[in-house]
């Protein structure tokens, strides 16, 4: 019990430093949570714009309906109105409530129409390929380049922490960080073809705003062009047997000329590639996150 | 009529005795009751499982499952910890399908269904009552042969059938080669051959054997409501059966209907699946409405506010369901052409059910509402209802949907049209027809006390999924990232308070088959219109042997 109220208090406390957490570390949840992780692509700001637009509608909907409720309630109980009417028919009435949810759900289509076509329509050609591959229980990623790169990304295990230069647990954190990040380019667009090997499994990364199913014998095509540099993560998102919770999904974007480096040194020796990309990167990041707070 | 129930009481003797009146049943009432007993006691089997899964669930890290996996299959170390991440699996998969097809449709269906619906429409009894015996009887071993699943292997050095409610191969075939899931098809073939068989008695019974002048305009919406959901088994379940099938012979016998490597797909599973998925929702939730529409007309002493309508919006969503099935398959990989396809299809199916959450509160204003526990479950019914159908509008949305499928925003939405929409309604009509069925008045304040650690309990598990699913935690995790550990664990205990409810709920039970209390045969006062209340409480063993005349 007393673990229990202990980590209330610790969950009501992290509410405060919540927006100083996101800056630093966007591209995963935080404690207490209400709504989506940060944005971090052009088509996952107009997911929550779309999001937002829709609880214009439904809350007030859902309330109305409760006001309603409680108005019979408290109007024509019993003991106020005790005689009841016999009205059983009004068209006028029955028309308004059926027109009104028809134009209501117009004015949610029209920009989930939008929101919808403008997930499969990317502005520019892709500048970089990868495939995605569901194994049970990991990713394995290909970059599809001259030069193809072919590495497995599992979970990050705590033995494996100090050898990756990973102890940090809010910026790597348990069931999320991997061993090798996918790691891409800022500001680029990137295709994303995801497949499965043995059972479906599903490739999503909240922050991107995408998901596709990693079914075996097809090959689903997804993008994204992150604007922000940072480390991403997600979930598998499709039941996939025993170790479904364990196969995260981390995703590093960094600077192009970053970038050019690990993909040039990764070639050869990727463990050593990405803890150069590591130093970069983190040390970095420390510095702005300071300077912030 | 009161003279004509009197007269009924003269044949009394001539029902069966022991056992042989239960197991040998023709009789619907009788029938009826063994189905809520089997409802009951699978609603607890399933029940219990969710309790673990949240108990699992309340903290980071895995605390209980593989302490389980030890104790039930003997296993130790990393082996019990591997079993137990499967056998948190096989706890969802079971969850869903006991609730499903072992608790929800035999309650609604096969119990308030074939208790009310031939007294309600002026019948003796059902069309088919031999059919009826054995549609009951075929349950008990369809959910002996799922819960015989839970311990024959399944995935390698798992037991059990941890593929999810949908079945989906390869999960279902090459990644769980052990008999379990052989075992959990066949339960669904057995409950599904019941439904089936139960379905064509409903549809034969509400068509052929209403009393004279009853016109299907005049049918009461609770026959409306079992006559659509009769139509949806009868045309969704072949499908799935079809489907399970293939499931069993790409397993068994080297067909390769979903196996890629041999030119199969799939995806199309997915697609029969949810040709039956789909309609399988509203058959669980239709006779709900059926059910709210009298309770409402009874507690507010007020004709059903357009009746016609009420009617009629049933069957649009019984028809407009069949079409909607691949807005589950959003992330699958169908093309924007066809998401937007089911994106407009999807949404067509809020208007009809709007119709009815705005005639129901409509038949409820300028009533005269007397709040006797059925309407106070009726009325959270409505709320939770709405609640749950306004984020399914959400969820219609293929580009929203893309960031919330298989999350919990998902499982959030779902148990608040089921778990508290078409649990409520079993709830209301427990509540609703106990005194008629068995004679006996329940006590109030028991019933109340049930109904508010319900929807307390209820609603406190699944609120803040709501936010773990925006979060973005996926579903069916036996673990996740401490981030969303503080909503789970709110709604952990709401699953305790809940299971206080359950508690609460047999103790109302056992308290009124003690107390004996005389419930007469209306105890709803003139509100209650529908044939049912003018029969003797319990009803005699054989009814309407001179038929009712309807005006």
């Amino acid at each position: 019990m007393k673990r229990v109220t202990k980590r209330i208090i610790a969950g009501l406390g992290a509410f405060s430093p919540v927006l100083a957490a996101t800056a630093a570390f966007a591209g995963q949840p935080t404690a207490w949570q209400l709504n989506f992780q940060e944005p971090a692509t052009r088509i996952m700001e107009e997911i929550i714009w779309f999001e937002r637009y829709t609880l214009a509608f439904i809350v007030p909907v859902t309330f109305l309906v409760l006001a309603l409720l409680l108005w019979c309630l408290i109007r024509y109980r019993e003991s106020v109105n005790k005689t009841p009417s016999r009205t059983s028919h009004n068209t006028l009435i029955e028309v308004i409530w059926t027109v009104g949810p028809v134009i209501a759900l117009i004015f949610i289509a029209v920009p989930s129409f939008q929101l919808l076509t403008a997930q499969y329509t990317p502005e520019e050609e892709p500048g970089l390929t990868v495939k995605a591959t569901g194994v049970q229980w990991y990713w394995d990623y290909e970059y599809q380049d001259e030069e193809p790169l072919t590495f497995s990304s599992f979970r990050l295990v705590d033995e494996d922490r100090e050898a990756t230069g990973k102890q940090d647990t809010a910026r790597y954190p348990r069931l999320l960080a991997v061993d090798n990040e996918l790691v891409v380019p800022v500001n680029t667009t990137v295709r994303v073809l995801v497949t499965g090997s043995d059972v479906i499994h599903a490739f999503a990364v909240p922050s991107f705003g995408i998901k596709a199913d990693a079914v075996p014998g097809r090959i689903n095509e997804t993008w994204f062009k992150a604007e922000r540099e940072g480390i991403f993560y997600g979930q598998c998102s499709e039941l996939c047997g025993k170790d479904h919770a364990f196969m995260p999904i981390a995703v590093r974007v960094v600077s192009q000329e970053q970038y050019n480096t690990w993909r040039a040194a990764a070639q050869n020796d990727l463990g050593e590639a990405n803890k150069a990309l590591l130093a970069a990167v983190d040390g970095k990041q420390l510095n702005v996150a300071d300077a912030g707070n | 009529m009161a003279g004509a129930s009197a007269a009924h009481g003269a044949h009394d003797d001539h029902k069966p005795t022991g056992w042989t009146r239960w197991v040998y049943s023709t009789n619907h009432k009788d029938i009826g009751t063994l189905y809520l007993i089997f409802a009951i006691f699978s609603g607890l089997i399933g029940f219990f499982l969710s309790v673990m899964m949240r108990w699992e669930l309340a903290e980071p890290g895995i605390q209980i499952f593989h302490g389980l996996a030890s104790m039930i299959y003997g296993l130790e170390g990393d082996a019990a910890i591997d079993g137990g991440k499967e056998m948190f699996n096989v706890f969802t998969t079971a969850h869903a399908l006991i609730m499903i097809f072992f608790m929800v449709m035999p309650a609604l269906i096969g119990g308030f269904a074939n208790w009310m619906i031939p007294i309600m429409i002026g019948a003796p009894d059902m069309a088919f009552p031999r059919l009826n015996n054995i549609s009951f009887w075929l349950l008990p071993p369809a959910l002996l042969l799922l819960i015989i699943s839970f311990f024959m292997p399944g995935s390698a050095g798992g037991h059990g059938a941890g593929t999810g409610w949908t079945l989906y191969p390869p999960l279902s075939t090459i990644g769980s080669p052990g008999p379990a899931v052989d075992f959990a098809i066949f339960a669904l073939h057995v409950s599904g051959v019941s439904s089936i068989l139960g379905s064509i008695n409903f549809i034969t019974t509400i068509f052929n054997m209403r009393a004279p002048g009853m016109t299907l305009h005049k049918m009461p919406l609770f026959a409306w409501s079992v006559l659509v959901t009769a139509f949806l088994l009868l045309l969704s379940l072949p499908v799935l059966a079809g489907a399970i099938t293939m499931v069993l012979t790409d397993r068994n016998f080297g067909t390769a209907f979903f196996t890629p490597e041999f030119g199969g797909d799939p995806i199309l599973y997915q697609h029969l699946f949810w040709f039956f998925g789909h309609p399988e929702v509203y058959i669980l939730i239709l006779p709900a409405f059926g059910i709210v529409s009298h309770i409402v007309s009874t507690f507010s002493r007020k004709p059903i506010f357009g009746y016609l309508g009420m009617a009629y919006a049933m069957v649009a969503i019984g028809v407009v369901g069949f079409v909607v099935w691949a807005h589950h398959m959003y992330t699958s990989g169908i093309s924007l052409n066809t998401q937007r396809y089911f994106v407009f299809a999807t949404m067509v199916i809020a208007i009809p059910t709007g119709i009815k959450v705005f005639s129901w509160i409509a038949t409820m204003w300028g009533g005269a509402l007397s709040i006797r526990t059925p309407m106070l479950w009726a009325i959270g019914f409505i709320f939770l209802f709405t609640l749950g159908g306004m984020t399914g509008v959400q969820l219609a949305n293929a580009g929203l949907d893309r960031s919330l499928h298989d999350t919990y925003y998902v499982v959030a939405h779902f148990h608040y049209v089921l778990s508290l929409g078409a649990v409520f309604a079993i709830f209301a009509a427990w509540y609703y027809w106990f005194p008629k069925m068995f004679g006996y008045m329940y006590s109030p304040f028991i019933a109340r006390t049930h109904f508010w650690f319900t929807f307390i309990g209820v609603n406190l598990v699944f609120f803040p999924q709501h936010f773990l699913g925006l979060a973005g935690m996926p579903r069916r995790y036996i673990d996740y990232p401490d981030a969303y550990a503080g909503w789970n664990m709110i709604s952990s205990w709401g699953s305790y308070i809940a299971g206080i409810g359950v508690l609460i709920f047999l103790y109302g039970v056992f308290d009124a088959f003690s107390k004996k209390r005389e419930a007469g045969a209306n105890p709803w006062g003139e509100g209650a219109t529908t044939l049912e209340w003018q029969l003797s409480s319990p009803p005699p063993y054989h009814q309407w042997e001179q038929l009712p005349k309807i005006k």
